[in-house]
């Protein structure tokens, strides 16, 4: 499990909201090429996570290395620069832009991202709603749009935020798909998800997280001798 | 002669043209004011006073560097702007966290400031500003005369106000704007340095009003109280427009010139309340204006 570097590590992580105290020295490790999630409760802490990685949660301590250089005092444009995505959980699609403005909106910010052709051709349907306004579409459809629209800037370390959330079954496998290859094209992606039996089918490691800390690590492989524990961990 | 409505024909029309003028000026204020209100969430109530400063620099550098009007219509936005680009850095930057409130008492303060620094230099008497030679006299059109400067100003607006629109809407630095002004934490997460767009948006919205100011000049004549003269109507355009609609500041400042115009021909006595009349009526009805979105 432990043969690929740690492309991002966070340690001793906190983050605050105002007065709120919402992560209590969070520490994870992501290696590169896999799929990590982090999982639990509603309100434990994950999105903030994300944020805090992301550097949109100004207020924040600790420690997060990505490619071993500090991104705790940098602004979030900054950090994109380095080669961070994310796709936050309410999806974020512009509705004063198009489908295809959205799409192309993020700057590219490396080489070695997919180029139109190649997200055209795992999205098919954005091609087809090109000049629709972004929130003209369904909400499978706008996720897949957030999705689409950070692999073209040359993003290493794709961070997404509840992917399947609130969206039908079929929509969830197709969803799980375009992870697993997006894995296979060499992202590194930290999924947060409630949905364990849709983060099993993609992710290579667990991480729970519970009052915004990580009580516990869980490989793949070993989720389905755990999951007494699991279910203990997320109340289900 | 020739009656329409019961009105002379030449009379109706120079009236109408009067009002596109205003509509003219109405369209380049509101324009700088939505697009910064949009980005910044910050009223501009500096507007005027920059306004104001626009002309007086075309006729600060005719008098003290013989520099002329086309001079000027480069020069005023560009000082004004810059100005406008070191308030942002250096005052209203620290504002964009707080109540809208702090925005609007700074920037109205700022504007008592800079109007009184003016008044106290130059009076209020105002200064003639003459209109460039190339521009003098006008065109019998038949049904009306046309001062050919007056036919300038109309183009010019018309000019500034679709080559802005079409930056906004039709431009990749225009999407950036559009994004940042729905969600500006998302966008500068995507690597966008959202505090230079932020920055450069407020300079060009000043520099508009600049702009309008040099254009102004030979009109108005340039004194310390033509920006609060304008800006009061030019607010009620923007309200009207929807806050924060780019289309909607162009398409309803010049409607309301004319509309003006109208009301100065067929009932003069309200030609000055008629603005705020529409106002009203639009705040009861449609109070997101007429061309904004959502509630």
């Amino acid at each position: 499990m432990d043969s690929h570097p740690a492309l991002l590590s966070v340690s001793d992580l906190h983050a605050y909201y105002g007065e709120s105290h919402i992560l209590h020295g969070m520490s994870f490790e992501v290696p590169e090429g896999e799929v990590v999630t982090l999982l639990g409760r509603n309100g434990v802490g994950k999105t903030t996570a994300l944020r805090s990685i992301m550097g949109i949660v100004a207020k924040r301590t600790g420690s997060i290395r990505y490619q071993g250089r500090d991104l705790i005092d940098l602004p979030s444009n900054r950090i994109a620069r380095m080669g961070l995505a994310f796709c936050p959980e309410e999806r974020g699609i512009f509705a004063s832009l198009t489908v295809a403005e959205n799409l192309l909106l993020p700057p590219v910010v490396r080489a070695g991202g997919l180029s139109l052709a190649e997200v055209q051709a795992l999205f098919p349907r954005l091609q087809e709603r090109a000049s629709s306004q972004g929130t003209k579409l369904s909400g499978g459809e706008q996720q897949m749009l957030a999705i689409a629209r950070i692999l073209r800037t040359g993003a290493r370390l794709l961070l997404l935020d509840e992917p399947t959330e609130g969206l039908a079954p079929v929509i969830v496998q197709h969803i799980g798909s375009i992870i697993r290859s997006l894995k296979q094209k060499g992202f590194t992606i930290l999924l947060v998800e409630q949905n364990f039996h849709f983060a099993a089918t993609v992710a290579d490691r667990h991480y729970v997280v519970e009052h915004g800390r990580v009580i516990d690590m869980i490989p793949n492989g070993e989720l389905a001798a755990s999951m007494d524990k699991l279910k203990a961990y997320l109340g289900v | 002669m020739t009656l329409l409505f019961g009105i002379p024909i030449q009379a109706l029309f120079g009236q109408l043209l009067l009002g596109l003028i205003n509509g003219a000026f109405y369209a380049m204020l509101s324009l700088g004011l939505a697009l910064i209100f949009g980005l910044l969430n910050i009223i501009n109530f500096t507007h005027g006073a920059q306004y104001m400063m626009g002309a007086f620099v075309a006729w600060l550098v005719l008098g003290h560097a013989g520099l002329g009007y086309w001079a000027a219509l480069l020069l005023a936005p560009l000082l004004v702007g810059a100005l406008g680009i070191l308030i942002e850095r250096t005052m209203l930057s620290r504002l964009y966290k707080l109540d809208h409130l702090y925005g609007l008492l700074l920037t109205f303060g700022l504007a008592l400031v800079i109007e009184g620094g003016f008044r106290q230099l130059y009076g209020i008497s105002g200064a003639p500003y003459a209109v460039p030679e190339e521009l003098q006299g006008g065109w019998n059109l038949g049904f009306m005369y046309l001062p050919i400067y007056r036919g300038w100003v109309v183009l010019a607006s018309l000019f500034l106000c679709l080559g802005t629109w079409l930056l906004i809407e039709k431009t990749k630095l225009g999407s950036y704007l559009r994004a940042a002004t729905e969600n500006p934490q998302l966008v500068q997460a995507f690597g966008v340095n959202v505090p230079v767009l932020v920055t450069l948006t407020y300079g060009f919205g000043v520099a508009l009003a600049a702009i309008a100011g040099v254009l102004a000049a030979p009109i108005y004549s340039v004194n310390p109280l033509m920006g609060s003269n304008i800006i009061i109507v030019v607010f009620a355009v923007v309200v009207i427009g929807g806050m924060g609609s780019i289309l909607g500041a162009i398409v309803t400042g010049f409607m309301l010139g004319l509309l003006e115009g109208l009301t100065k021909v067929f009932y003069p006595e309200a030609a000055s309340t008629v603005i705020f009349v529409v106002m009203a009526i639009v705040l009861m009805i449609k109070p997101q204006g007429l061309f904004g979105k959502g509630s």
